[in-house]
């Protein structure tokens, strides 16, 4: 299973802060994954329509949306980070 | 080996026990730099509120950390961001940075400090006393003084 975590407005939004799910059939990157997310409708197709605005990191390393993703990743979506 | 103090917290932090710390036994120490960032008020602010991301987040504070003391030669650093709700005039981030000489411990410092708001995985909601709260966004003069460091490796 992929566990997937949600930070901050995508968090706020989604109404959840993460969730467990299959690799989804054919998923061999992080873009499949948002394909995958985007197609469930409505707030996740509203967030991951905009990729743009998201930053991504694969097993607790900032990864692009180009990066391979297996079983059992753990796969976090957040807006670039405010800290400081 | 430079002596790295990594910490998240919601508690406040003592920068005199802190800096300490950092110094006990080492006296080829020359000059410690601190920084503290504070929550700035303005435009009906009340407070901050930080997340983070449960490890993540230490091992880019810690990579940050590292990487500062093999650029600049530290003795060592410690690097303390708080967590939760934070009101305006409260301490947020302290970054100590101890070397042989004070060129190296305030250029680090500043290193550490543009790596850490652009590449540590924190986010603050701001509160304001009218009851509205909204997401920071992030700065574009953050990622360029970011960017004047080159890579976190090199």
């Amino acid at each position: 299973m992929l566990r997937i975590l949600y930070f901050a407005w995508l968090r706020d939004r989604l109404g959840r802060s993460g969730e467990t799910l299959p690799l989804p059939q054919g998923a061999h990157c992080v873009q499949d994954l948002i394909a995958a997310l985007h197609a469930r409708g409505g707030e996740y197709a509203a967030i991951f329509a905009r990729p743009e605005l998201i930053r991504v990191a694969v097993n607790q390393s900032f990864a692009t949306i180009a990066a391979p993703i297996a079983a059992h990743d753990e796969i976090a979506f957040f807006p670039p980070v405010t800290g400081g | 080996m430079p002596r790295v103090t990594i910490r998240v917290q919601a508690e406040a932090f003592d920068s005199a026990h802190e800096t300490a710390l950092l110094l006990r036994g080492h006296e080829d120490v020359g000059g410690v730099a601190a920084f503290t960032g504070i929550v700035r008020g303005g435009g009906g602010l009340v407070a901050l509120e930080l997340e983070h991301y449960p490890g993540m987040t230490e091992s880019m504070m810690r990579r940050i950390a590292e990487s500062a003391c093999a650029r600049f030669g530290l003795v060592g650093c410690t690097v303390i961001h708080r967590v939760g709700r934070l009101a305006v005039g409260m301490p947020i981030v302290l970054v100590l940075c101890a070397a042989a000489h004070r060129g190296a411990a305030q250029e680090a410092t500043a290193f550490m400090m543009d790596w850490l708001k652009t590449s540590a995985p924190f986010w603050k909601r701001e509160e304001f006393a009218n009851g509205h709260s909204a997401w920071v966004e992030p700065r574009a003069q953050d990622e360029a003084a970011k960017a004047r460091w080159g890579s976190l490796t090199a």
